[in-house]
């Protein structure tokens, strides 16, 4: 285990960038994951057309597609960002859709009667699923929606492949193929440092679970 | 019984339809209900009673015809939807007390967030109202912890917290045990009593002899007979209002 002993403060680096890249995409992806599954469930059938064309575009697209059309089309089109921002977009707009349908799912997992009645004492539509169906479908979104983060922090490996360099997964990469280390070992040392993401992750998502689960 | 005021009805239902696919749920419905009135409606079940209960805060939206609640013709969606459903109270079969929130955030939940009362004022008198309805003392637990009876008459308090213009009751009883039935009828008889408007669907033929102004039968997804219930209890006059009571009061 030379390679990573060697090269701890790489290493160390890399798992902070990635740790970067994870953070703003899970804001990010939770945040548009929220809005999109808003717009399905609305009483507002544009909206609805919307939120499905999204889900079925980024749900339907692999992964490496979105970030090439983000990372290297959207130059094309003038727009001028560093590689992190577009990668960093691809993989939310990628999540979203995931997320989206986690949310969705929690959603319809509520008795209809609760947003009946949510709209009989006078809430529009926005309050009735903030203050009634929302808090109630956090319950049963918890497990799925870890699942989506796990998977996306995954995906961040990705992310590093398509030029935003200095995350785990592009260490392992300049390690083995610029610097001649040993493949096994430098992506074992790789592995690890994303379990050391995803380990604690899980943990924390088991914690959420139990406290929502108390509170009703 | 109370005193009626003159003037146009408060809900007015004119030539009301709706389908469900093929089916023709309600056919061309004619009703008007004025201030403090207490209308039953009954009928054997799938005659769109339910249904016409749920078209007057269009819970349902209806395909044609109008409807009207002081004067002010249904809104389609949005905000001015919202405000109207404000003063149109509603109770269900099914309690549907918001699960993740207490009896006492319950009934204040609409006082706070539509009317824009303080927190302090919306608890006041929301006490006040689970007193009125004999739950004072449960305030702080969930629903779950409340029996059906006791979870109805929080439903009621919520209900009645928006100050509404008229209550609709969709078988407030029906899915209660026996004995509960009661303590929410009696509930419902008050409220009569004290002048509220009221639309009630519902299979207890005691509370339309004790406290209806009005018995409406339907059947079909039409009104076959509308009169006091003196009169529809003793004298019907079309066969099928005959024959359902026959069905029911035997035993």
């Amino acid at each position: 285990m030379d390679a990573v002993t060697d090269n701890l403060a790489l290493f160390v680096e890399g798992y902070l960038t990635s740790l970067r890249i994870i953070l703003v995409a899970l804001v990010g992806s939770l945040a548009l994951g929220l809005v999109i599954a808003m717009c399905r469930v609305s009483p507002v059938p544009p909206l609805q057309k919307f939120g499905t064309f999204w889900v079925t575009t980024f749900r339907n697209t692999p992964l490496s597609v979105v970030l090439f059309a983000c990372a290297f089309g959207l130059p094309e089109l003038g727009i001028n960002r560093t590689f992190f921002f577009f990668g960093v977009l691809g993989l939310v707009l990628y999540t979203s859709a995931f997320v989206c349908e986690a949310i969705r799912a929690g959603i319809n997992s509520v008795p209809a009667g609760q947003a009946e009645a949510a709209r009989s004492i006078g809430l529009n539509f926005t309050q009735g699923l903030r203050f009634v169906v929302l808090p109630q479908a956090l319950r049963t979104v918890v497990p799925p929606l870890g699942s989506v983060v796990i998977a996306m922090m995954k995906n961040s490996a990705v992310v590093g492949a398509f030029g935003v360099g200095g995350d785990l997964w592009s260490t392992g990469a300049t390690l083995t193929s610029a610097r001649g280390y040993e493949t096994l070992p430098v992506f074992v040392g790789v592995a690890i440092g994303y379990l050391c993401i995803t380990l604690p992750a899980g943990a924390l998502l088991q914690v959420i679970e139990r406290r929502v689960a108390i509170a009703r | 019984m109370t005193s009626r005021t003159a003037g146009e009805p408060l809900v007015r239902l004119s030539g009301v339809d709706k389908w469900f696919g093929q089916l023709h749920v309600l056919q061309d419905i004619d009703l008007s209900i004025d201030r403090g009135e207490v209308v039953v409606v009954i009928g054997p079940s799938g005659s769109g009673k339910s249904t016409l209960c749920r078209t007057i805060n269009r819970l349902e939206p209806i395909d044609s015809g109008e409807i009207t609640i002081d004067g002010q013709r249904l809104p389609e969606e949005g905000k001015e939807l919202a405000r109207l459903r404000a003063d149109v109270g509603m109770v269900f079969q099914s309690f549907n007390l918001f699960a993740h929130k207490t009896v006492l955030e319950n009934v204040t939940l609409g006082p706070v967030k539509v009317r824009k009362l303080s927190k302090g004022d919306a608890e006041r008198r929301a006490r006040e109202l689970l007193d009125r309805v004999g739950v004072g003392s449960q305030a702080d637990k969930y629903p779950a912890q409340l029996s059906g009876g006791q979870q109805q008459r929080v439903a009621i308090a919520r209900a009645l917290a928006m100050d509404p213009k008229v209550m609709l009751f969709d078988e407030p009883t029906s899915a209660l045990d026996p004995e509960m039935i009661n303590e929410v009828l009696d509930v419902m008889t008050s409220l009569a009593r004290d002048g509220m408007t009221m639309v009630v669907v519902t299979h207890e033929m005691g509370f339309a002899r004790r406290a209806a102004n009005r018995v409406v039968f339907m059947d079909g997804g039409r009104i076959v007979e509308s009169a006091d219930p003196e009169t529809f209890f003793t004298r019907p006059t079309s066969d099928r209002a005959k024959d359902f009571l026959s069905k029911i009061l035997t035993h």
